[in-house]
């Protein structure tokens, strides 16, 4: 084989590094929307509810309480708008006045941020750790959710059980909402369907959770042993893909109805019945 | 001379699709260390695109079934020129390795008392393809994989080292099967390869070498075939001094996708047809009803009702013509495109959409909606598919002894899968490629092991010659030394067009003979061909060492087609229409001389008569010459 | 139709490489991995891409076209403006052995950390019997292609080389998935996950979830089941002390 050319030598590479690109991403679409959407929306939640859990006033107005209040746990709470007039708390500890939402909030607030749709949300908007799929996070180190606090995650399991308690709670509270502001049953009025809505939204936001999924059938090895538990995976199966928009429109609803009750415990508004 | 990574194994298996890692692991099982070296990464084989099933007389759905029917139907599928005794043990062994798949892992789709759900094929009488949606090759292959990892991780507990018995060379392609000793002493001794990323060549010492390169589409324009097709498993069988049976009989699956043209070629999965769906001309006429040949007649429904019913009660009815063998659907396809009653984009239009409801579609057949809505826009659960015939498979390979794989006239070559041939005749049966890798994967394996032992107990270790290893290293790197050559790209897309054009689904003898002309100058150019670049991941270097084995394999191709003066499966003559009884008899065989091609006619094995029990004398009377009958008569009695 | 299309491929070996400007026509119908094809034909030979079936069941051809983990096969270009300039890299979370083409071993080396299917002892083949709604869930896992975009898109490994010790990455979890749903696996296989392959560190980002061309509901249905499943045997004392006093049936039966 004569010729002027050289054959060219095989790669010498040892080690291979990855591609030097340089920049955080090369998406061209608008990725830092979401993330934005997220941490507004969120931001303002947190505001609103953290404003009216320490405000301790406007939350009930008979038969109508608001969902941050209840069940009302503290000895200061009125006494219709506890459950059965069970008040273990006190209304003041060390000289401070601890509003009665104060002692039930840590359990939707844990059950929201264990979720496994909220992690997405505020790992994505507020750690951005990623921002978004295939843009680089900011951050040096990463160990995910292997250790101290973030492995309390795993707990999820255990909000969601309390969750369904606050459920029947809440749906126990749009029944009583039937009655009129003397107490008679056999009335409706806007509020009853807000808080009616709410605690449906509630019911549709914990029923399709994944904690709930697995307890319900997903441990199982063998479906076809367990034909009733198959039943119920098979229907959760179907509402968990839509997980994170009961998980949203369950928020709104929680803040929307304790929006309405401040109105009207505050007389901004009135209760308007339908009958 | 730079340095050159070098392994000793018992035996190298040239190929990581379903026959080579099933190879693999029969020979690690009989306690040999094993190399699968794979020109793609591990897992991405030709196999994954097997889409509707693996063939297996287990008769989970029609318990009627048995090895003895599908003997029968492989036979008539490849018009009575199998190899006998490999449809008889193909037959036979089908269930046991499906089996085994399940006990590797695979998760076929279930009946509902739990077994392995069956399915519909073209002429398979009855339910009998073991699947998994439409990726059955898939899970095959991962099957396979996760299984050598499984064995690797056995071998980690044992030895400490994952690779102790089966290493795998992915991106690692051969170049060359070495030979030591002369004459009766004549032997396999290794292979040269070289890593695909790196560039640097890697020689394997091995006693036994395992052809499971797969097939030759790749030469043709059309086809659902990967780059990987280039028929190197044929090449270095010729090259070593083996012979290839048969290479006339190429398949054209009737149903690739023609629209649009960039995926035009890529298959749609036979079970379209299986589930229900049918073939309409440009007029809505089901036309395969018009197509039915006279051997087929009793077997298959001549009115739409009868073909209907059959769905539902395949007992009593006869099957729609829609499951008529590949071969003449492909045929059927091709002539009412030529007599203008074809679809818009030059195929025909197969149908599901208005027989079975969407959400059956999309859990039956989910890779083809996939498919269809992401490359062509096509929801296949409302409107029709278009398609036409592609190249798909060959019948024709390297010549095997039956029971053993070993290669003819090659000591220590074995070769299984696509790349062996016999089992298939002139026409391979959908569903009977993946029984096939694993009925004679194994076999391979089973008998490259004991050969191995043999072949130690005699003192026969393999070397390789430092000459002989400059030689090929050589050969490899010289189309990096032309100044002033074409781009391999240009001569490959030349030799497609060339082998669609000419010696595609029809023939006829002086367009073979223009290709054959057309290959030869295809030769000289090669001769000159410039690869640019350097040698790491380099594909057109890669190219340029495919592609003298391409020409060689579609050179063989068209020379038995020139040759074999009838028409019968995946060969059509224009100017020998009919199917002949003295052709039947005749095996086409070629082997390198020098640097030519010679082929001979050697007689085709006559079945056993006890096999041939199992056939009508009438039926036989449709294949065989009445002498040969007689002497099957005359045998039994 | 048929236009000219501007392309940016990320062109080098060994980390090192920059972005070249090819003009290369387009034809309709085409997918990015055709009209890389062309500028191979026509412009590059040497440019190497890693591709097989073009059909999107093999999972050889992935890489990042405008930034997002894709198979080029089955990017359309119909989804661009002719106008667009389209940049294609290769995967960021590999090593680059040259072009396009990454080395992707260390998704391998992770598979066989998994401990193979182990189906009871004297089971044997043919006397396999499964039911099609228990074998369903991890059928769908058993769609997975090996193209490993989840793997590279996982910001896990993506942004941080060192965790890849530790972290096993979706496509392999999703395989221990597969493997703790299987009816007939005996293997108790939700410690391996957690504590030697890095269950932990994912996030449910679900990154994986939308890079999947199978669309496979990794995170939904893999890896948080998973996590759930780890949750009862490491982190739940109840279910703890149930299984330890007998109280609580195997689920696994």
């Amino acid at each position: 084989m004569s010729s002027s050319l050289d054959i060219p030598p095989a790669s010498s590479a040892v080690t291979r590094t990855k591609a030097k690109i340089g920049v955080r991403t090369l998406r061209t679409d608008k990725w830092w929307v979401m993330p934005l959407v997220t941490v507004i929306v969120l931001v303002s939640f947190i505001a609103y509810s953290t404003w009216r859990a320490f405000m301790n006033k406007y939350y009930f107005s008979e038969p109508l309480i608001s969902p941050f209040y209840s069940p009302c746990l503290s000895d200061a709470c009125p006494p219709e708008a506890t459950l059965f007039g069970w008040t273990p708390f006190p209304s003041n500890m060390l000289g401070f006045t601890i509003s009665p939402a104060l002692f039930i909030l840590v359990f939707p607030l844990g059950f929201r941020l264990t979720c496994y749709y909220y992690r997405k949300a505020y790992f994505r908007s507020f750690w951005q750790s990623p921002p978004a799929c295939a843009v680089a996070e900011p951050h040096k180190k990463y160990t995910g959710e292997t250790r101290f606090p973030l492995i309390l995650n795993n707990s999820h399991r255990w909000f969601f059980y309390a969750g369904l308690v606050f459920n029947v709670i809440l749906t126990y509270d749009a029944l009583i909402a039937f009655r009129n502001a003397d107490g008679a049953w056999g009335h409706m009025s806007v509020g009853t369907l807000v808080l009616l809505a709410n605690a449906a939204f509630l019911w549709m936001y914990s029923l399709s959770c994944h904690s709930c999924r697995h307890a319900m059938g997903g441990r199982l090895k063998h479906f076809s042993k367990h034909p009733v538990r198959y039943k119920a995976w098979t229907w959760i199966s179907k509402i968990n893909p839509h997980h994170p928009r009961f998980a949203w429109i369950s928020l709104f609803g929680v803040a929307l109805a304790d929006f309405y009750v401040y109105l009207v415990a505050s007389d901004t508004i009135t209760n308007f019945y339908f009958f | 001379m730079e340095e050159i990574e070098r392994y000793r194994f018992d035996v190298v298996v040239i190929g990581a699709g379903g026959a080579g890692l099933r190879a693999a692991v029969e020979a690690r099982a009989n306690g040999k260390s094993a190399a699968i070296l794979s020109k793609s990464l591990f897992g991405k084989a030709h196999t994954v695109m097997a889409e509707g099933g693996i063939a297996a007389s287990m008769g989970n759905v029609n318990d009627r079934d048995n090895w003895q029917v599908h003997f029968g139907d492989t036979m008539r599928g490849g018009k009575f020129l199998n190899h006998y005794r490999m449809a008889e043990l193909h037959a036979k062994e089908a269930p046991e390795r499906v089996w085994e798949l399940e006990a590797w892992g695979a998760l076929f789709d279930r009946t509902k008392d739990g077994k392995i759900s069956q399915r519909n094929f073209g002429g398979h009488e009855y339910p009998r393809l073991a699947h998994v949606g439409d990726r059955t090759g898939l899970e095959m292959i991962r099957t396979l994989q996760q299984r050598i990892v499984g064995l690797q991780q056995e071998d980690k507990k044992a030895t400490g080292d994952y690779e102790a018995g089966l290493k795998v060379f992915a991106e690692c392609s051969v170049t060359k099967i070495f030979m030591t000793g002369e004459g009766d002493d004549r032997r396999v001794s290794g292979v040269l390869a070289y890593w695909r990323p790196s560039g640097k060549f890697v020689l394997f010492e091995s006693e036994a070498v395992i052809l499971a390169t797969g097939g030759v589409g790749k030469s043709f324009k059309v086809t659902s075939n990967s780059w990987e097709y280039t028929g190197d498993g044929h090449a270095m069988a010729l090259e070593s001094g083996g012979s290839l049976v048969n290479m006339e009989f190429l398949q054209f699956h009737p149903t690739g996708m023609v629209w649009p043209p960039s995926v035009k070629g890529i298959l749609v999965t036979e079970s379209v047809r299986g589930d229900g769906g049918v073939l309409t001309n440009s007029e809505g006429r089901r036309f395969m009803f018009d197509y039915i040949p006279a051997v087929f007649k009793d077997k298959y429904a001549t009115t739409e009702e009868e073909a209907d019913r059959w769905y539902t009660d395949p007992d009593n009815n006869k099957r729609p013509p829609e499951l008529l063998p590949r071969d003449e659907v492909a045929r059927a396809i091709n002539s009412e495109v030529k007599a203008g009653r074809g679809s818009p984009h030059g195929g025909v239009f197969l149908d599901v959409s208005k027989r079975l409801p969407a959400d059956v579609i999309k859990a039956k057949l989910p890779s083809m909606w996939h498919q269809f809505k992401e490359l062509a826009d096509v929801d296949i659960t409302l409107e029709p598919m278009e398609v036409g015939p592609t190249c798909h498979y060959v019948m024709g390979g390297v010549e095997v002894d039956p029971d053993t794989q070993a290669a003819v006239g090659v000591t220590g070559l074995f070769a299984a899968g696509e790349v062996g041939g016999g089992l298939h005749g002139s026409n391979r049966l959908g569903g009977n490629s993946l029984s096939d890798l694993l009925v004679f994967g194994r076999r391979a394996g089973l008998y490259a092991a004991e050969y191995v032992d043999a072949a130690k107990a005699a003192g026969k270790t393999a070397s390789v010659s430092e000459a002989d290893l400059q030689e090929a290293i050589d050969w490899a790197l010289a189309p990096f030394t032309n100044e002033n050559g074409e781009s391999p790209y240009a001569i490959q897309f030349d030799l497609q067009d060339t082998m669609n054009a000419l010696v595609g689904i029809i023939r006829t003898a002086s367009e073979v003979q223009e290709a054959l002309t057309k290959i030869e100058s295809l030769k000289v150019r090669m001769g000159n061909m410039k690869v640019v670049g350097g040698r790491e991941y380099n594909p057109g270097w890669h190219l340029a060492l495919d592609l003298p084995k391409q020409l060689l394999v579609s050179q063989c191709i068209a020379l038995a087609a020139l040759t074999r003066e009838e028409s019968r499966g995946g060969h059509t003559r224009d100017d020998f229409p009919e199917m002949s009884s003295e052709w039947r008899k005749v095996n086409l065989i070629e082997r390198l001389d020098g640097d030519s091609v010679a082929i001979v006619r050697q007689p085709l094995p006559l079945m056993t008569a006890e096999l041939a029990t199992l056939f009508d004398t009438s039926e036989l009377g449709k294949y065989m010459t009445q002498e040969e009958i007689d002497s099957l008569v005359q045998r039994t009695s | 139709m048929g236009y000219k299309a501007k392309f940016k491929i990320w062109r080098g070996d060994n980390g090192d490489g920059e972005l070249v400007d090819y003009a290369v026509e387009v034809n309709e119908g085409e997918v990015v991995l055709d009209v890389l094809h062309r500028v191979q034909a026509e412009q590059a030979n040497d440019l190497a891409i890693r591709w097989n079936c073009k059909a999107g069941k093999c999972g050889s051809c992935s890489a990042e076209v405008n930034g997002k983990p894709r198979l080029m096969c089955m990017t359309r270009m119909n989804t661009f403006e002719e106008t667009d300039t389209i940049t294609v890299t290769p995967l960021r979370a590999f090593p680059v052995i040259r072009d396009l083409v990454t080395d992707v071993s260390f998704n391998y080396e992770k598979a066989r950390e998994v401990p193979a299917f182990s189906p009871p002892v004297g089971l044997k083949p043919g006397e396999f019997r499964m039911e099609q709604d228990d074998v369903q869930r991890s059928q769908e896992f058993r769609k997975c292609i090996e193209c490993f975009l989840c793997q590279n898109t996982c910001h896990a490994v993506r942004d941080h080389e060192e965790n890849k010790q530790y972290f096993a990455g979706p496509r392999v979890l999703m395989r221990v998935a597969e493997l703790d749903m299987h009816p007939l696996d005996t293997l108790d296989r939700k410690k391996t996950a957690q504590d030697d392959l890095g269950l932990g560190y994912c996030n449910i980002t679900k990154c994986c979830t939308e890079v999947c061309p199978e669309h496979i509901k990794i995170t939904d249905n893999a890896l948080i089941p998973l996590k759930e499943r780890v949750a009862d045997v490491k982190y739940d004392p109840v279910r703890w002390l149930g299984s330890k006093i007998g109280v609580r049936k195997s689920d696994n039966a």
